[in-house]
């Protein structure tokens, strides 16, 4: 099916799996742009989260709302048999935000979708990456009826670091959603040479 | 609407969805050995010796359906949290009861705070590119 189906008796090949993030405000395309390269309709995953303090497994308590479901849509594609690199486009509210950690964990880099047209939607995102840091590009998603912004004047806007591409995308378009992945896998090889020199300097 | 489909619904909650019935699978547990471990994109893997799922009667049926998805080809966290339509938590103990029964085995994503070695990161980019 996915992988490739192994011989009778021979085990299948155990492929090394990555992940990128999609991040940004809600509605701005982060679903889009998942589906855009995915081999497989983005599939959507779930997970019930314990409100504060509250322990999740106390029945008496599920008329009193104390769980909460964030989904996260993800897609997969299969770069080789035995290299899989997954997409999980994260929750748009903000309420849903201490999902994140575990999301962001181990991830790749990730992708901050910004629409122009209200850019504040994705300071929250790029304050996350930025203190955690995780490699990221921000991807300015390009609807038709806005005005194109030049990539200089969003990065002035969300005080970006030097080092952090800006690339204008279509989130619908594959090629132009593939650009913005190769960014990402560039941007975290660069981020990681600079951590290693930081190390032995 | 039937009175039983009336009754169940009160479970439900518009928003959170389904909460009692997936955790009543898993006899309350929200934690278990290979839980925290297991990130979204862990891959579960079938052991080749575990033939028949349903024999053993200690087994759900949702456990038997993990150790059959996974059989042919590995599946990570997320697909079947998916596929089974049940939330990660849930498969994530699901998948722990297996692994303690030795019917699966879990391969270790990238370990977290590590990035995967360059070459890795270059397969990736000419992977992308030749899509
Ligand atoms: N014109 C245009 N429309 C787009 C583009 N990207 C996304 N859309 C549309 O914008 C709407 C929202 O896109 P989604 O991909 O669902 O956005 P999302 O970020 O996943 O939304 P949430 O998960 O609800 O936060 C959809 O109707 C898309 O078809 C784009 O580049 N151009
Ligand atoms: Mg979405």
């Amino acid at each position: 099916m996915i992988f490739g189906r192994s011989e009778r008796g021979k085990p299948p090949v155990e492929p090394v799996t990555l992940k990128i993030l999609v991040a940004g405000g809600f509605g701005v395309g982060k679903t889009t742009l998942v589906g855009a390269v995915s081999e497989i309709r983005p599939l959507r995953t779930e997970e019930l989260l314990t409100e504060a303090g509250r322990p999740i497994d106390d029945i008496s308590g599920v008329e009193g709302k104390h769980t909460t479901t964030v989904a996260m849509d993800f897609g997969r594609i299969t770069l080789r048999e035995d290299l899989v690199l997954y997409l999980f486009g994260t929750p748009g509210q903000d309420r849903f935000w201490f999902l994140w950690d575990e999301l962001a964990t181990g991830a790749l880099g990730a992708v901050v979708l910004a629409d122009t047209r209200r850019l504040e939607d994705c300071f929250a995102a790029v304050d996350y990456f930025e203190r955690r840091s995780i490699p990221f590009v921000v991807g300015v998603n390009c609807f038709e009826d806005t005005a194109r912004y030049p990539a200089e004047a969003v990065r002035q806007a969300l005080d970006l670091d030097p080092g952090v591409p800006v690339v204008l995308c279509d989130a619908r378009d594959r090629e132009s959603v593939k650009e913005v992945l190769i960014r990402v896998v560039q941007h975290a090889m660069a981020h990681a040479a600079a951590a290693r020199e930081a190390v032995t300097t | 609407m039937s009175g039983d489909g009336q009754g169940r619904r009160h479970w439900f909650d518009d928003e959170a969805g389904p909460v009692v019935r997936p955790y009543a699978m898993t006899r309350g547990r929200t934690t278990s050995a290979a839980q925290h471990r297991l990130d979204l994109i862990a891959l579960v893997v079938t052991e080749q010796h575990a033939e028949d799922p349903e024999a053993d009667h200690t087994l759900s049926p949702e456990h038997v359906d993990i150790v059959e998805l996974c059989r042919d080809v590995p599946q990570s966290v997320a697909e079947l949290a998916a596929g089974l339509d049940l939330p990660v938590g849930v498969v994530r103990v699901l998948i722990g009861d297996l692994v303690d029964d030795e019917m699966v085995h879990v391969t270790r994503p990238v370990p977290p705070a590590e990035l995967p070695d360059e070459s890795i990161l270059r397969d990736v980019i000419s992977g992308l590119r030749a899509l």
